[in-house]
């Protein structure tokens, strides 16, 4: 990392020297030498929600691991064990291979594009602006809507033959109408609705950690003869760190798992162009009632959401999580 | 290395899920066979729209009234919907009590479930008043696990101003007549056919009627029997259809179009924005009701068959089809059965074919046919010489969403239409 040291740790310097010692060992001692009567306390507050999670999410996990193995139509119990067939016709086929690309294209898309634009609006309505709470409002409005709500609205938008899109598109002298409807411009066509929603929530929680930083800083670094832009640079994007890293955590799972959205939008056409793996693994588990298949889809998302997840939270959270730990319970 | 180990206490666990899930289903449910005893008919039925929605309701209602014991849980649900809804609850092993079928693969696939009860014994009396041909897909190694209410057929259903537009004095018999006058819609500026490429099912009654009309009517059920489509014939049919195709005569965007949204298939037609499409016996009401005047073309519409294809086996009158019906949960109360038989009673399928949605399975009810394109339909399906199911209802599931997905493959003009046939013969003979 290339940001200048010195800015840097006046933010964080007491949180990077406390957490690594006493935060998790404390609470290993605790858990070692419980008090009397700790014991039940714990055992009644914990019961219920492991109980909840084992059932509604251990097993679940389990039980499609376990399918995944059996060629299945999910009527009655499976019998016809098949290893790992159902991984590698699935590695095998160009449709799934091709939902793995595509699920590529859309994190990379989100990362450059989407993300860097809520930063840029986060950015422009922290500066004094007349209606600037209007501004905030309009941009976090799309978030608010589901899934389903948006999608449907999309597609009314860009219906080809009377569609608003196509109206506007037509009087600059474009055609938009069947951007869902061509294999070459429907992914991006999604992307961009996707944006449209999820833009308005990053921009607020960049915006948010935006107003968490102290003017001081800024001032101080204009002070010393920064300009505008180093300022932002050296002062206000480290400073940002850990919520553009979580954001873009959000981001890599949410493509991931991406479903609705594509599922209303284009039900994954034309032609599998914009099908994602979470629509391939509906199509075979609840159209075509191939369900050992499907579960073997599913668990290569949970694999792929899993180590990403655990390789992220290592490697690029540790600090954040670890400073926000210490800020929380420590010094505020 | 620790394979066996680790699969065995995965056993252990699915067993111990499962286990759990009988314990939960035995509970709820009433299962009194007493016909009088009070009970719940949970019944998920297609007609959601206008016409069929508020009949279906009034005859429940009607039945209510005479059985003071019986209760309905009507759930009126869009096509796609109930296919989505449906699976979750066969798969759960929960079917509601009275729900829409189409018969052939997908009921056969409740059938071998244990979902749906047999009701041969049961019907036996109705059964004698309804079409042979409406009561095959219903009929499961002899036996009975369907009732149809509705019996149809596809064929295409054309705009006659257009065609006149065009200068086409009389509907094509031929494929090669066909695409002429496909030119000849083009060439006058006028889209020829709708399509509901986002859809595939309706894409795929095209090649399904080729492959019949090249390969003879008994091809498709051989393919199917020998699992393999890889033959002369159905590549031909793939063929013929990439003729169609290549004429780029499809309304804009329509690989992203759905069949009865506000821009899709039925409502292209019903505005008059095509020429013709290539749909079932339920064209004109979906047309009507998803047109923006609510009212369709009216008698601008005319019906044809599916036209030859020179030098193929097949004629025009085999007819390409299915209907709708109702099958009967394995739980359901007594009073099941005998709502099924009030709905099918002659004066009940008088009703429902009046709306002119409805098609009647009834030999005695189908003098209240009044719509003159469905009496054309139903004249052309009493003279048929032979008749096969829809492919994405006659097959297993995997194999008949393959078709729909291949086919789709051509209509997009993406795949050779001999790489898709390799395609669906590699789900044949693995599904």
């Amino acid at each position: 990392m290339t940001r200048p040291s010195t800015v840097s740790y006046t933010g964080r310097g007491d949180t990077a020297t406390d957490p690594p010692a006493p935060g998790p060992g404390t609470a290993r001692q605790r858990g070692r030498q419980p008090r009397p009567g700790r014991g039940g306390v714990l055992a009644v507050f914990l019961t219920p929600a492991l109980a909840l999670f084992v059932l509604l999410v251990i097993t679940p996990i389990v039980v499609a691991a376990y399918a995944s193995l059996y060629k299945w139509n999910g009527f009655g119990l499976p019998e016809n064990f098949v290893g790992l067939d159902n991984y590698t016709r699935a590695f095998g086929d160009p449709t799934f291979r091709g939902d793995l690309w595509r699920g590529l294209v859309l994190v990379l898309l989100s990362l450059t594009v989407q993300l860097p634009v809520a930063l840029a609006l986060a950015m422009l309505l922290n500066q004094p602006l007349r209606g600037r709470a209007v501004y905030r409002l309009i941009f976090f409005a799309p978030y608010v809507l589901s899934e389903v709500t948006t999608a449907v609205l999309f597609t009314l938008v860009f219906s080809p033959n009377r569609g608003l899109g196509e109206s506007i598109s037509t009087f600059l002298g474009a055609e938009a109408g069947a951007v869902f409807a061509d294999p070459s411009t429907v992914l991006y066509a999604v992307f961009l609705v996707v944006s449209w929603k999820y833009f308005g929530l990053y921009m607020m929680l960049f915006l948010a950690a935006r107003q968490g930083i102290p003017k001081e800083l800024s001032e101080a670094a204009v002070t010393d003869g920064a300009t505008a832009w180093q300022a932002f640079r050296h002062v206000t994007l480290p400073l940002l760190g850990p919520t553009i890293r979580i954001s873009i955590f959000l981001s890599v799972i949410g493509t991931i798992q991406l479903f609705d959205m594509v599922w209303v939008l284009t039900g994954g056409g034309p032609i599998h162009s914009s099908e994602t793996m979470a629509v391939t693994m509906y199509q075979f588990g609840f159209r075509r009632f191939e369900v050992g298949y499907a579960s073997a889809i599913s668990m290569v998302m949970f694999l792929l959401s899993l180590v990403f997840a655990l390789f992220y939270q290592r490697v690029v959270l540790r600090r954040d999580t670890a400073g926000a730990i210490t800020n929380q319970g420590g010094q505020r | 290395m620790t394979a066996h180990l680790s699969r065995r206490s995965l056993l252990g666990l699915a067993g111990a899920g499962a286990g759990a899930y009988l314990l939960s289903a035995c509970s709820g449910d009433d299962k009194s066979s007493d016909p009088n005893a009070p009970q719940t008919i949970n019944w998920w039925h297609i007609q959601n729209t206008e016409p069929m929605l508020p009949v279906w309701a009034a005859m429940a209602n009607e039945y209510k009234t005479a059985h003071s014991n019986v209760t309905f849980t009507i759930q009126p649900l869009e096509n796609e919907a109930f296919k989505a809804k449906l699976t979750t609850a066969t798969q759960a092993g929960d079917p509601p009590d009275l729900f829409q079928s189409w018969g052939g693969g997908v009921l056969k696939q409740q059938v071998d479930a244990g979902l749906v009860k047999d009701l041969t014994d049961d019907v036996k009396d109705l059964v004698g008043g309804i079409l042979p041909a409406a009561m095959g897909p219903y009929t499961i190694d002899g036996k009975i696990y369907g009732i149809p209410f509705d019996i149809g057929m596809v064929g295409f259903w054309y705009n006659k101003d257009l065609f006149t537009r065009a200068g086409i004095t009389e509907p094509p018999t031929t494929w090669t007549a066909l695409l002429d006058a496909v030119r000849k819609l083009k060439t006058a500026g006028i889209t020829p056919v709708a399509i509901a490429g986002k859809d595939k099912w309706p894409a795929h009654f095209y090649w399904s009627y080729l492959a019949m009309r090249i390969g003879g009517v008994g091809a498709l059920q051989k393919a199917v029997d020998d699992k393999n489509f890889d033959t002369p014939d159905l590549v031909a049919a793939g063929e013929r259809l990439k003729e169609l195709v290549d004429l780029q005569p499809f309304q804009k965007g329509f690989l992203g179009a759905e069949y009865g949204s506000p821009d899709g298939q039925a409502a292209t037609m019903g505005n008059g924005g095509a020429a013709m499409e290539l749909m079932g016996q339920w064209a004109p009401a979906v047309q009507a009701s998803s047109s923006t005047s609510k009212k369709g073309i009216g008698d601008k519409l005319g019906f044809f068959p599916f036209p030859a294809v020179d030098g193929g086996k097949g004629t025009a009158t085999e007819v390409f089809g299915g209907g709708n019906g109702f099958a009967v949960g394995k739980d359901a109360p007594a009073a099941t059965i005998d709502f099924l038989k009030f709905l099918l009673s002659v004066d009940n399928q008088r009703r429902s074919a009046k709306t002119g949605a409805v098609l009647p399975t009834v030999k005695d009810a189908t003098d209240a046919i009044s719509d003159p394109n469905n009496k054309v339909v139903a004249e052309t399906l009493a003279k048929n010489t032979g008749f096969q199911l829809y492919l994405d209802q006659a097959y297993a599931p995997a194999l008949g969403q393959q078709i729909n997905d291949s086919v789709a493959e051509i209509i997009a003009g993406k795949k050779a239409p001999a790489a898709i046939l390799k395609d669906i013969t590699q789900v044949a003979k693995t599904a």
